[in-house]
């Protein structure tokens, strides 16, 4: 699960990990509120807008009108998903271009040309930065540990310098039993070329990262840039948590943190489910049990001449209620044309599989090609329901006959 | 022959008396398995022989510890349908008492937890399938897992996959085409596994009775490209592959923890040029796997007959 970086920085505060003064808007007039009050009404004449949204790139993404699909012009400049504002009167300045971006749609590198909607907005103080770092923690899975990772290369693309440059990352593993100790933060610190209060700083904010990451059940927690400011402080400036899924059971508050406008509405929906879906750009709808079968699904699909719509795994226990809304959340989508159901019966009986499908069919109105191919336990009752159901279903029996039915339907 | 699993490996069943652990208890009994014991801590000197419509054709006793089922059934292999909070511990006990095999089922064990396990599994003798897999299946001999039995067939084909469903769909195709298989291994698709493709993988180049390998992968981490790494060098059978996911996107979790293609690595493209460079025949389409199979043993069998004619046997 992913949150946003203001919320990584309020967990983050809470292990005594320095950041910044700070405040979230959802408004405008929030915006311009908290600029005045926490900032300017205390001699801040510096502070940043950053645009909330889970995805990255957001300094260099740019923010469009979504009425007119253009670029927000603001003073002369493209407003971007991250501004800095420097003046007399920053609560005037934060409240102008809050309203601009808030509610409109930031392109980013990340998020492809349909961008994201801009809800929420965070607020920061200023600072004079001297030098940046990454610093990130995350499951190194060949060791099957953790490791702290380090570079001087920070605020740009970590991705980009692991491939150009792999040697500008250095790497501390994690041993399960002792722990991360502190000879292995002098030693990043060493090699980051930090020394004097500097040094100190950055060898007592690793630790409480690393705790930070065990006690939160991360999955990565990265901080890019981290700052070494100008009075040799050392600041988490942006902060990303990913949270592992399986572990927040653990922490039944984190479901606070989770922003359902983050995800595509089909997506939350299939959660409620608890149905493993992932919305895609194509046109081909998918159903699939098993995670692993999904995906040759959508390859094949793409194969026979379509593109996935979707990634959709019904699961292992499958029952015929989650096959029926699975098949409702599959349908709902408008972009797609035909739909190929693929069950390989092992635990999960095609018949019960069938009667889930007809089942939806009382919901559902199907005016697209419907394909089923049903294989394993009890795929001949299932197939007898579907072809007595009314609806006219493709049904083919190995997965070579569903490809062929795929490429037929998609060339007619 | 076969790897890991044949019919005189003794098992036990944790989580035995929990409804997946019944359901998959009956399963394997009739599948010819040799269930030896449970493990339901608070149950010990019970016995069980199932619930509503899942009655083993034998009961089996319940023991509070894995050590004390040891003690009293020989058992050297355990089976585990522990729920996740409570599966890490179940695995730490298996291992302290010193069992041969591990098979882990469940799904959705918290990463932090998995790191305390491998470190202990690396410290041991012991061997873990799993977690979040189907399990093994010697055809005809025994299954410790939840793979529907009746779609295998006894042969040569060894099968390894990160997969559930995708192995039943590679098996059948492998069955369909009457080659069958030596042993199928479904590793799991979590982040942390007891076992990589190249610890299965040597062992199916050891056994005698797998003559050609099929490795299904899947994208996220590099465990395809450590396995051809290693195929390249020392296996000596045909090697077939399939990778899925070519069209998943980058940065989503597709459905298992450890398939996600993250910082433009994993993808689907890369792990099958890895495998073509190790001389490991890739299949484009799911579709075809049972031809692909039998067409790689096929020109193997040929080339192995002239090579015999001209020249001392050398690697494909």
């Amino acid at each position: 699960m992913k949150i946003h970086e203001y919320q990584a920085k309020e967990l983050l505060s809470k292990f005594n990990i320095p950041t910044l003064k700070r405040a979230v808007a959802f408004t405008a007039d929030e915006a311009g509120k908290v600029a005045y009050e926490k900032f300017q009404t205390n001699n801040i004449h510096t502070i940043v807008l950053k645009a909330q949204v889970h995805a990255g790139g957001r300094g260099k993404g740019v923010i469009y009108d979504v009425a007119t699909n253009k670029p927000i012009i603001y003073n002369g400049k493209e407003l971007r998903g991250v501004n800095i504002i420097s003046n007399n009167n920053i609560s005037h300045t934060a409240y102008e271009m809050s309203n601009l971006m808030l509610n409109n749609k930031l392109v980013t590198i990340q998020t492809g040309e349909a961008g994201t909607i801009v809800h929420r907005l965070l607020i920061e103080e200023g600072c004079k930065i001297a030098k940046e770092f990454y610093l990130g923690i995350t499951l190194d899975r060949q060791t099957g540990k953790n490791v702290v990772m380090a570079s001087t290369e920070g605020g740009v693309e970590i991705e980009k310098v692991a491939a150009e440059t792999p040697e500008k990352i250095l790497k501390e593993y994690i041993d399960p039993t002792v722990g991360f100790q502190q000879y292995q933060g002098r030693s990043l610190a060493f090699d980051l070329g930090l020394s004097g209060q500097s040094f100190k700083n950055f060898v007592s904010f690793i630790p409480k990262l690393v705790q930070a990451y065990n006690e939160l059940d991360a999955n990565l927690v990265e901080i890019n840039p981290l700052v070494l400011t100008a009075d040799e402080e050392i600041i988490a400036l942006d902060a990303k948590i990913t949270f592992d899924d399986n572990a927040l059971y653990r922490h039944p508050d984190f479901i606070e943190l989770r922003d359902l406008a983050e995800e595509s509405p089909l997506e939350v929906e299939a959660s409620k489910y608890d149905l493993n879906y992932i919305k895609l750009d194509g046109n081909v709808g998918c159903m699939v049990n098993g995670a692993g079968l999904a995906m040759a699904t959508m390859d094949m699909i793409q194969l026979a001449g379509g593109t996935p719509a979707n990634f959709l795994d019904v699961g292992g226990g499958a029952n015929v209620d989650r096959i029926a809304n699975a098949f409702r959340i599959m349908m709902s989508d408008p972009d797609v044309k035909a739909v190929l159901i693929n069950i390989f019966g092992g635990i999960v009986r095609c018949d019960k599989v069938a009667d889930g499908i007809v089942k939806a069919l009382n919901e559902v109105k199907v005016e697209i090609p419907v394909i089923v191919r049903l294989d394993g336990t009890n795929a001949k009752e299932g197939k007898e329901t579907l072809l007595h159901s009314g609806l006219n279903f493709k049904v083919a029996t190995s997965f070579h006959e569903a490809a062929l039915k795929v490429t037929e339907v998609l060339t007619r | 022959m076969s790897i890991l699993l044949d019919k005189k490996t003794k098992v036990l069943v944790q989580g035995i008396t929990g409804s997946e652990g019944t359901f998959h208890t009956s399963q394997m009994i009739e599948y010819g398995t040799q269930v030896v014991g449970g493990v339901t801590p608070g149950k010990g000197g019970q016995s069980y022989s199932g619930k509503g419509e899942n009655i083993f054709s034998q009961a089996v006793p319940i023991f509070n510890t894995v050590k004390e089922a040891v003690k009293e059934t020989n058992a050297n292999a355990t089976i585990i349908f522990v729920p996740p909070a409570y599966a890490s511990d179940a695995i730490l006990e298996a291992i302290d008492a010193e069992l041969d095999l591990i098979v882990t089922i469940t799904e959705g064990i918290p990463t932090k937890d998995m790191i305390y396990v491998y470190d202990a599994l690396k410290n041991s003798k012991t061997v873990m399938i799993g977690p979040n897999c189907p399990g093994i299946i010697t055809p005809k001999e025994a299954k410790m897992g939840i793979m529907p039995g009746f779609i295998h067939k006894k042969g040569v084909v060894g099968v390894v996959s990160r997969s559930g469903t995708l192995t039943y769909e590679a098996v059948k195709q492998i069955t369909d085409i009457n080659l069958g298989e030596s042993t199928a291994v479904g590793i799991g698709g979590d982040p942390i596994i007891g076992s990589q493709f190249i610890d299965i993988i040597k062992l199916f180049n050891e056994d005698p009775k797998t003559s050609a390998i099929m490795m299904i992968g899947e994208i996220g981490g590099n465990a395809e490209e450590t396995a051809a790494e290693y195929i390249k060098y020392h296996v000596k059978k045909p090697v077939i592959g399939f990778i899925a996911g070519k069209t998943a996107p980058p940065g989503r979790r597709m459905g298992h923890a450890g398939a996600i293609i993250s910082g433009g690595k994993g993808t689907a493209r890369d792990k099958m040029l890895a495998l073509e460079s190790a001389g490991i025949s890739v299949v484009e389409s799911p579709a075809d796997i049972g031809i692909s199979v039998a067409k790689a043993l096929k020109n193997f069998n040929l080339n192995e007959s002239d090579e015999k004619n001209v020249t001392p046997k050398k690697k494909k």
